[in-house]
């Protein structure tokens, strides 16, 4: 078994409307230092998988397919093998 | 002319869409539900507004991916009309039929009002029957309906008149302040290469009668029966 992280944000040159607003927030709430903010999405995916590679690929294609929308969104992905891959 | 309304689980300008087109329009209408593999034989094909899925992931990414939508495709890959209206301009997207994506408004707020509309291309089988320049009064209501695609497809778009409808002023001006969510270039609505899908965010089935408050959105349909 892996577990996939998947942290999701709208692409640098997509402007971030959430984003925005909650730096206003922060702002108009004294922390007048924070500079920049993108609101992104999170996954947590477990995968039964015979190995780590095999694991990625197969993650990368669900981002690809569904997950992510490539058009507005960029991704990053950690995996690491789970407890209870031997079973 | 027959059309076919699809339905996903979550849609809620079905009926709208149903009534305006058989009750106003005359046309012979059938609800396909999305798990169908096939469609009726029909002309025209609507993908109606709603929240599809609840609009969870993305909006139109999950409805994307049900079974009618092979027929859909190659309903549109048969060059025959189809139309995404609101939720279903975000399938059309999420399909990759048009180009783009949506974002959040930039209000982040739901909007839910008339705009105008400014017809920008003609030659196309939904506002053949109307002059370019002309000035549509229909109805908005969505909290994605920010446009956005990259430099080259919106230049791809302009060059090609593939931006049918631009959000603009009462006096016809497509201007900043017309803009209700931050789409690119004030797009409410883009057509395919093959230009026999229109994807767009206002609702034209909920400006068929005077007693809605326009009757603007007629002129769409009366394009597609031609």
């Amino acid at each position: 078994m892996y577990k996939a992280v998947i942290n999701v944000t709208l692409k640098k040159s997509v402007l971030d409307p959430q984003g925005k607003t909650v730096l206003h927030a922060l702002s108009s709430l004294g922390f007048t230092e924070a500079r920049d903010l993108r609101v992104g999405k999170h996954f947590e995916l477990t995968v039964e998988a015979s190995d780590r590679k095999l694991a990625e690929a197969r993650i990368r294609e669900m981002c690809d397919k569904l997950l992510i929308n490539p058009v507005i969104e960029d991704y990053t992905l950690e995996l690491e093998e789970a407890q209870g891959a031997e079973r | 002319m027959k059309a076919a309304v699809v339905v996903f689980p979550g849609s809620n300008c079905d009926t709208d869409c149903f009534l305006a087109l058989r009750d106003v329009m005359g046309m012979e209408v059938e609800f396909v539900w999305h798990k169908e593999a096939d469609l009726p034989k029909a002309d025209l094909v609507v993908l109606p507004g709603g929240f599809s899925y609840g609009d969870y992931l993305r909006t139109g990414a999950v409805a994307r991916f049900s079974r009618v939508m092979e027929a859909v495709r190659k309903h549109a890959a048969e060059g025959r009309p189809l139309i995404g209206i609101c939720n279903g301009f975000q399938i059309l997207l999420e399909a990759g039929l048009l180009p783009g994506a949506m974002l959040r408004n930039t209000s982040l707020s739901f909007v839910c009002e008339y705009v105008w509309l400014r017809v920008e291309d003609t030659k196309n089988p939904f506002t053949r029957a109307l002059e370019p320049g002309a000035l549509l009064s229909i109805p908005i209501a969505h909290g994605e309906g920010n446009y956005y695609c990259e430099e080259d497809t919106l230049k791809m778009l302009q060059d090609e008149s593939r931006i049918v409808f631009r959000y603009a002023g009462a006096d016809g001006r497509p201007a900043a302040e017309a803009n209700p969510n931050g789409s690119r270039d004030n797009i409410a609505g883009i057509l395919n290469e093959k230009r026999n899908i229109l994807g767009m965010m206002p609702h034209p089935e909920r400006a068929t009668e005077s007693v809605l408050g326009s009757q603007d959105g007629k002129k769409i349909w009366e394009s597609v029966l031609g």
